[in-house]
């Protein structure tokens, strides 16, 4: 069976849930590999293997996550060659598909980026315009290359061997030609990272004002969940840019979505149209937004936004 | 310096976006055209650069006639020139092809430094600046949310899902820039007049040098097998508060185990 590259998306050491989704992906296609890079394998190695991983191939040489994207590519074209690789799978984030497309340029492969579910023989699934179309697609050329929506996926345990090998890649003048000189982490406290929280608040234009925020904050923070914006809100500087939800900013798909003062205008449904579970808060009876939901509430979301968070407070 | 801004258009969020039932590629009669937004932070990143720095900034733009549209616009805006790649043999190309269409007409231009939005809005792949680096051998300064340039010397910052990281490099290099990294101006009268006396270079394929097997449907790297429209949602359940509404979520809620 043809080894199929994962490479893991890992924060201080701990794997990212998208990596454990996409383990569970690679079975369909063959058998799965992580790749690790950078520091830290040694504490995650167990994870992986829990979840399928066959090999765990690390390359832990701390120059490969010094320069922007091209050294991960570089790492994983190798793989691909030295492992007549099946298939090469990464999340599909701002720098996953970025590892991807640099990929698909050094072995001429095609590449397949969003997509929401695999089938077995590797067709992938898209949704498109929105969500509003769902595509399928495959390579016809080279080894695939496919960037994994997080979330879209169940991740499963499939307890395999886990067997690491260190990998050395020497890097080109043109892998080395943008280094990181310094990562600056911005304050964003406990909450989970939006594009991989299972339930996800979000406020719009309704909220106000960026003093407003903190009853989308307390409700979100009442279900352990991370905290989203619509481009209204952003754009009026309530809220940060990273946090947008829509078409220009994130794409979430968590089982729960709360949109609270959210009209729900093409642009933020691009952005969270697969969500599993929908509910919205809006005053305005006609706001688009509650052609999408599982359940909604008409009203005043200062006053059922801070009522629902007492009332999930209270059942705790 | 030499600045290059790649300009896509793109059909209409807000307008009906379809896929074409005999080939599977975007329909884009079927809706209105518009210059991709994120090339519009683009385009005022890189006339901020000429403005600070002098030089020229050339549009480059692959696309049907339409595109034509977009080309007007950012040359409104304040860019110098620009370039059309237009042609049959183009059409349905995929990414991994673009990138290199793309790279071929960089060769007629000459650049310093290429300037791109970081996604497009329809196909939304993200992987243009990565790919066009990656075959131009040059720094692929993407995501940027600041970008600073003293002579030769370019620093970034990236943006990332902790905060940023700060990027150096040397030029030429390619700049992918994301929404909010600056506030794009809108085209003066006299701009829009100017723009209509600005050159566009019209050019095909074999002007850019572009291998005609490497490039269009028939030669992608990928295949849409098949689409259809998504089921819509099942018709949820909407209520009026009566003074109980978050009561009445959280017991939703409860029903489906969130709580």
């Amino acid at each position: 069976m043809a080894e199929i590259l994962v490479l893991v998306d890992h924060v201080d050491g701990d794997v990212k849930k998208v990596s454990l989704e996409l383990l569970t992906a690679a079975r369909r296609l063959g058998e799965p590999a992580a790749v690790w890079i950078g520091p830290g394998a040694e504490g995650a190695k167990d994870k992986l293997a829990e979840y399928g991983a066959a090999k765990v191939y690390v390359a832990a040489d701390e120059e490969l996550t010094s320069y922007v994207v091209a050294p991960k590519a570089a790492v994983l074209a190798q793989l691909v060659a030295d492992k007549s690789a099946g298939a090469v799978l990464v999340s599909a984030t701002a720098e996953g598909k970025e590892v991807a497309g640099r990929l698909a340029v050094k072995i001429g492969s095609g590449v397949l980026t969003d997509v929401v579910d695999i089938a077995d023989g590797g067709v992938a699934e898209h949704s498109i315009f929105g969500g509003g179309i769902i595509a399928h697609a495959k390579v016809k050329t080279g080894t695939p290359i496919i960037a994994v929506r997080p979330n879209s996926i169940a991740p499963e345990a499939a307890p395999a061997a886990g067997a690491e090998e260190a990998v050395s890649v020497s890097l080109s003048d043109a892998d080395k030609g943008a280094k990181i000189v310094e990562k600056v982490v911005q304050e964003k406290g406990e909450r989970p990272d939006l594009t991989e929280a299972a339930i996800v608040i979000s406020g719009g234009r309704g909220v106000g004002g960026a003093e407003n925020f903190k009853i989308i904050e307390d409700l979100a923070d009442s279900l352990g969940a991370a905290v989203g914006a619509s481009r209204a809100a952003t754009d009026a500087g309530w809220y940060p840019h990273s946090f947008q939800v829509g078409q220009t900013g994130k794409t979430v798909s968590p089982q729960l979505y709360v949109a609270v003062g959210i009209s729900g205008a093409i642009q933020h449904r691009a952005g969270m149209q697969t969500s599993k579970t929908i509910i919205a808060i809006n005053k305005d009876s006609e706001a688009p937004i509650f052609e999408l939901v599982d359940y909604g509430i008409v009203g005043d979301l200062f006053q059922v936004a801070p009522q629902l968070t007492e009332e999930i407070n209270k059942r705790k | 310096m030499n600045i290059v801004v790649l300009v896509k258009q793109v059909p209409d969020t807000e307008s009906p976006r379809k896929l074409k039932s005999d080939d599977s590629t975007l329909d884009r009669a079927a809706a209105d055209g518009v210059i991709n937004e994120l090339d519009e932070y683009a385009i005022e990143e890189a006339l901020r650069i000429k403005e600070a720095q002098g030089g020229e900034v050339t549009v480059l733009s692959m696309g049907p006639d339409k595109a034509t549209d977009s080309i007007r616009k950012a040359l409104a805006m304040g860019a110098d020139k620009a370039v059309h790649l237009i042609d049959d043999a183009l059409a349905g190309s995929d990414a991994l092809q673009t990138s290199y269409a793309i790279q071929q007409a960089l060769g007629r231009t000459g650049f310093d430094l290429v300037v791109l939005g970081s996604e497009s809005t329809d196909a939304r792949t993200g992987v243009l600046a990565a790919m066009l680096a990656e075959r131009l051998g040059i720094a692929q300064l993407s995501l940027a949310n600041k970008v600073d340039i003293d002579g030769t010397s370019i620093k970034i910052q990236r943006q990332t899902d902790y905060g940023f990281d700060k990027v150096k490099a040397s030029l030429p290099a390619v700049v992918s820039v994301v929404e909010k990294i600056n506030e794009p101006r809108y085209p003066s009268f006299k701009g829009i007049m100017a723009a209509k006396k600005k050159p566009v270079d019209t050019i095909g394929i074999a002007d850019a040098g572009i291998d005609a097997s490497q490039v269009g449907l028939a030669n992608a790297a990928t295949e849409v097998v098949d689409f259809a429209e998504a089921p819509p949602r099942a018709k949820g359940q909407i209520v009026t508060d009566e003074g109980d509404g978050g009561v009445k979520i959280a017991e939703f809620l409860a029903s489906k185990k969130f709580v």
